[in-house]
């Protein structure tokens, strides 16, 4: 079938270079403000509950040269009804179109222009919002709007550099409720929400670097501590291509560990999209010489036994056969894995045609039980078929499935092409579905709503103070500090990197241990569902100095902190008494000298030795009340005394 | 200014010049953020003057400070020059004739993307390109009378709007559809109902509140009712034809004479104000809420009359007014005022000289109501029945935009103030009622339980 294609296992480095792989990445991490984009509704604010709903269509615009957007052409086809769900909490008249957008959100861009001087962005000085077109309804205006705030960034990976496109500032879109049939609905909550948009260079080669330049970008915004985080809050959209192939983009990845799978499979599917192209060709078929013949079959299939036509039928549905020649063989050929080319075309009928009940098409190049074979003879005979042919039988609503027979018919042709442009969907098994036409850059308007924005330099210079030092810089200096290799990256990323720095230049602290309770330790109190929000800076300074004096509260630490973070109403410093044994004072330590002598009459060379060795004795339990240059000069004294009385 | 350097002033126009680049140059910029490749574009005049715009190779527009730039070099040029395709539209002898004349706003015009300049698409082939469902109903002509933002219409426009009408049913079009800018769209629907009396087919204003260069936008549903409205209803009026809800769903056609704006940016801004809309219309059908509207005819008897006075004006009273803003109009010879009273249709005292001198001074002046809901009723206070002693004639339920154009209408015609009050107070359609039904007041408040458990069910 498809021998030359590894396994996802089998394949190596080289196996992809072989293949010319070449993918990037899109980030769409949403960012930290208390309200929305363009309009003052709160942000993440999510709620189920909705007071009113409103109907939209969306109709296609025209491009520049006249041409409908092939996206948007589409979508129109498709003639859904586009239902939003409101609640009055979390949406305003903007989000619904009814109301010109409000000046941007400032915190919003200034998150975003931090950012991108973090990822090394070259700055534009004035900003211009534009509408990026979607007709799929995911917003009710039917365009983003979006801005660009940088260029030409890059990130250093393994011993080179991973380019950045843009970093774009634009507003979430609504989530999809559902999309059945003709009627789409969205809640829209998120709708509006501030996100900046990462744009990578396509200079991955393999799946894994995918995934590792994805994790890089994950921890460096998170690490400025004003991005969102949590379910939704960052996806990720890959796009993927092989030598002689097309760009397809696979949008809404919603964990870095599915990457790899779905990059194998997508590069999976484009290569075999490719042998199916040359075999059209070797049969001398293109997209402008494929014949096709269509017929209604509704009459021959009444008495049909096979479930799915039965319901069809019932529900007073036609059924429609279009006849592929010379296609015999290409639809049960296999693309990603456990999927053949028929998936392809019953796709885009879902989408396109709305016939979104499966299946939706049967083909004669099924293995399944499904209609008898002289039904198919007498099919085969409606759509004057020959041997060298397959067909494909479509059922709906008589409108729907005229839109599907034209589908199908492109999709067919555009096989002869190879791979068609495409945006498609991520799915949970790491395969990926159609889910429209990639959009041309005719789709990029100016708002006319909104005037362009100034950054000034004061701005910049300004913003640079927040912005924190890179990962890459950060992890030669900790390693050098003798913090382990597990820690290096999630530390330097971590929220807690610029503290740990100022407690780690306190004396006779380790940075090790620092680490460990910084990362590991509250990482675990907050599985243990404490309070771990009590843990600021401060508490944390008033732990170290005092842990510094008494270094027994580093072996104490975790159950005082988990007392204090659990119930104790105390304040961190007098929680921190309870574990400090009650003062001694130079009196108390005199006594213990007296009692260490009594009981300590070995053998010492010499004083000197003797001297150490006492020390050693009483320091642990005096260090912090007494300083230890006193306890010495009071031994020695002590020493001395008795080396002379024994005399 | 040359188009070369279109939108740019000193300092960002003599950067340009400088590097002997132009709008629609092609460059590279060197600059002390960095490099930039992409198009220069014409920038807006309202922008400062010390960037310049760029398009980018990804689509997106920036400004580029010019004391930034250490260079700029061209590499080629590609300039835009936006059309919008034509479609022939399609002519059926079974179908009605409707005339669509343009007098600007935005029911008919896309955007050029490049410079963000709003280009008018109105040609019967572009509109067919854009809007092809438009063939299914009619067929369609159009004429540009104007292209100006709403704001900008005044007798002028209406005065000739009306005559080209006139024209257009002498020639026996089956119905006229007038696209508009929506911000004075009831001005000129009320004094299209005075100079064109008893038209023998449907006159249908309509606009959109959301332009059309965006998917969202009503100008496509607007204009697919509106010239449903003007191809097949019996309603030989004139008509505001806009959106009922906000959703994709119906418009409502409202009298010519009760109609408002009442929200400056919601697709269903239009309302019929003391009375229930003339009817609804979809893509399928129209239904009429009421039966007392002026049914089409074949005949063409109709009366075409545009004499307009313009020294009328509309003064909005508010507490502690003085009497100089009516001394200025007398000064400068206005013959009208319409004053838009507080309550039942009241001004303060100190006015009550000055209305006085605009009596002596055969000025006429009427009263109607700031709540727009409701009636003049003078009598009710002593304050009212006091002004009234004053000249000032209550003007029932007009509303004071109609009123307004109603007495430039009647001023036109003659001086005398015995024949401008009849003509003023006999309603030529609907724009007084002898009654308003309880169903004519609706502003639902959000928050009220029941108000909110209807929302629930019906799309809005």
């Amino acid at each position: 079938m498809n021998p030359e294609f590894k396994s996802f296992k089998d394949m190596t480095d080289a196996d992809y270079a072989d293949i010319g792989l070449r993918s990037g990445l899109e980030i769409h991490q949403q960012v930290l403000t208390e309200k929305k984009l363009f309009c003052r509704c709160p942000a993440g604010c999510y709620s189920e509950v909705y007071d009113a709903e409103i109907l939209r269509h969306m109709r296609p615009t025209l491009s520049e040269l006249g041409e409908y957007d092939g996206t948007a052409l589409m979508e129109f086809k498709t003639r859904k009804d586009i239902i939003y769900r409101i609640n009055h909490e979390t949406v305003c008249t903007y989000e619904m179109d009814d109301t010109p957008p409000f000046e941007i959100n400032q915190k919003a861009l200034d998150i975003a222009l931090e950012i991108a001087m973090l990822l090394n962005y070259k700055l534009v000085s004035e900003i211009h919002v534009a509408r990026k077109q979607y007709l799929d309804g995911s917003i009710p205006t039917g365009f983003q709007r979006t801005t660009i705030v940088g260029i030409d960034g890059w990130i250093p990976y393994r011993d080179r550099r991973i380019g950045l496109i843009q970093l774009g500032l634009e507003e979430d879109a609504c989530r999809e409720i559902s999309d059945i049939g003709h009627t789409r609905i969205y809640r829209t909550d998120r709708l509006g929400m501030p996100l900046i948009e990462t744009v990578t260079e396509p200079e991955m080669r393999t799946p894994q670097e995918v995934a590792d330049v994805a994790e890089i970008l994950r921890r460096l915004v998170r690490s400025t501590g004003k991005v969102r985080t949590g379910i939704g809050a960052a996806r990720q959209d890959v796009n993927v291509s092989i030598k002689g192939g097309t760009r397809v983009e696979i949008k809404g990845v919603s964990r870095i560990p599915l990457i790899p799978l779905l990059i194998y499979n997508e590069a999976k599917r484009q290569h075999s999209l490719l042998r199916i192209r040359d075999e059209l060709k070797r049969r001398k078929i293109t997209k402008e010489t494929l014949e096709t013949k269509d017929a209604d079959v509704t009459g021959i299939l009444t008495q049909t036994a096979w479930e799915p036509l039965r319901q069809a039928l019932s529900r007073g549905e036609r059924i429609r056969c279009v006849n592929l020649k010379g296609f015999a063989g290409i639809l049960r050929h296999p693309l990603q894995t456990g999927k053949v080319f028929s998936k392809e075309i019953s796709d885009r009928v879902r989408v396109i045609a709305c016939i979104t009940r499966l299946p939706n098409i049967l083909t004669s190049e099924g293995t399944e039980e499904t209609i008898d074979s002289f039904i198919w003879q007498k099919i085969r005979k409606t759509v004057s078929a020959g041997d060298l042919d397959a067909q494909i039988l479509v059922w709906g609503e008589e409108r729907d499935v005229q839109t599907a027979v034209r589908e199908i018919i492109i999709r067919a042709g555009e096989a002869a092409d190879g791979i068609p442009n495409e945006t498609r969907q991520a799915l949970e098994d790491g395969t990926n579905g159609f889910e429209r036409i990639l959009p041309g850059p005719d789709r990029m308007y100016p708002d006319t709503d909104l005037p362009p924005l100034e950054i000034p330099v004061s701005r910049i210079e300004e913003l640079q103070k927040n912005i924190p030092a890179p990962v890459w810089e950060r992890v030669p200096r900790y390693r050098g500090m003798g913090i382990p290799e597990h820690l290096l990256v999630p530390l330097a990323s971590s929220l807690q990197a610029a503290l740990f720095e100022e407690l780690s230049e306190i004396e006779g602290l380790s940075p090790v241990r620092i680490a460990v309770f910084l990362l590991e330790k509250r990482k675990a109190w907050s599985r243990l569902h404490l309070n771990i929000n009590r843990l600021d800076p401060e508490a944390w300074r008033i732990f170290f100095k005092s842990a510094a004096k008494q270094p027994a509260l580093l072996e104490k630490g975790d159950d005082l902190f988990k007392t204090w973070l659990d119930e104790s109403g105390l304040e961190l410093a007098d929680e921190l008494k309870k574990y400090i044994p009650p003062a001694l004072d130079m009196e108390a330590v005199e006594d213990r000298i007296g009692g260490l002598l009594k009981s300590e009459e070995g053998m010492f060379p010499d004083l000197q030795v003797k001297h150490r060795y006492l020390m050693g004795k009483l320091m642990p339990g005096c260090r912090g009340h007494v300083p230890a240059e006193e306890i010495g000069q009071l031994l020695r004294r002590r020493l001395e005394e008795k080396d002379i009385s024994h005399e | 200014m040359s188009d070369d350097y279109k939108g740019y002033r000193d300092p960002a126009l003599g950067v340009l010049k400088d590097y002997s680049v132009k709008v629609w140059s092609d460059v590279e910029m060197d600059t002390s953020r960095g490099g930039f490749k992409g198009i220069i574009l014409p920038r807006s005049e309202t922008a400062d003057a010390r960037h310049i715009v760029l398009k980018l190779r990804n689509g997106y527009n920036v400004g580029i400070a010019v004391d930034t730039i250490a260079g700029i070099k061209e590499t080629g040029r590609r300039e835009a020059h936006y059309k919008i395709p034509e479609k022939e539209f399609p002519y059926d002898p079974q179908k009605p004739n409707v005339r669509l004349l343009g007098t600007g706003g935005t029911i008919a015009s896309r955007l050029d993307y490049r410079t963000g300049a709003v280009i008018p698409a109105f040609s019967p082939g572009e509109l067919y390109g854009s809007v092809p469902e438009l063939a299914d109903i009619c067929n369609l002509t159009t004429k540009k009378l104007y292209g100006v933002f709403s704001e900008n219409m005044g007798p002028e426009q209406w005065i000739c709007t009306a005559e080209e009408i006139g024209r257009e049913i002498e020639k026996g079009t089956d119905g006229i559809v007038i696209g508009h800018g929506t911000d004075t769209m009831h001005h000129t629907s009320a004094i299209l109902s005075f100079m064109i009396q008893n038209s023998p087919v449907p006159i249908v204003m309509v606009g959109s509140q959301r332009s059309s260069d965006r998917p969202s936008s009503d100008a496509a549903l607007n204009l697919i009712h509106a010239v449903k409205t003007a191809a097949e209803s019996d309603i030989a009026e004139v008509m505001v034809c806009m959106f009922g809800p906000t959703s994709d769903q119906y418009a409502l056609l409202h009298r010519g004479t009760r109609v408002r704006k009442m929200h400056s940016s919601y697709r269903s801004t239009f309302r019929t104000i003391g009375d229930i809309p003339l009817a609804m219309v979809d893509r399928d059908s129209i239904k009429p809420l009421r039966q007392d509207y002026k049914k089409r005819r074949n005949d063409k008897d109709f009366t075409i009359d545009t004499r307009f006075e313009e020294k009328v004006s509309i003064v909005y009273y508010y507490p502690n007014m003085r009497p100089d803003i009516i001394e200025s109009l007398i000064d400068n010879g206005y013959r009208g005022i319409v004053i838009a009273g507080t309550g039942l249709g009241h001004v303060n005292k100190p006015l009550y000289p000055v209305l006085d001198k605009c009596r002596q001074n055969n000025i006429a002046v009427y009263m109607t109501v700031q709540t727009l809901w409701g009636y003049v009723q003078m009598y009710v206070y002593e304050t009212g029945r006091e002004i009234m002693g004053l000249g000032v004639i209550p003007a029932y339920n007009m509303l004071p935009e109609v009123a307004y154009v109603k007495l430039g209408w009647a001023l036109g015609k003659t001086d005398d103030l015995e024949e401008v009050k009849k003509i003023m107070l006999n309603p030529i359609n609907g724009e007084i009622t002898e009654r308003e039904p309880y169903n004519g007041y609706l502003i639902y408040q959000g928050g009220v339980p029941e108000v909110e458990t209807f929302l629930r069910t019906i799309k809005r």
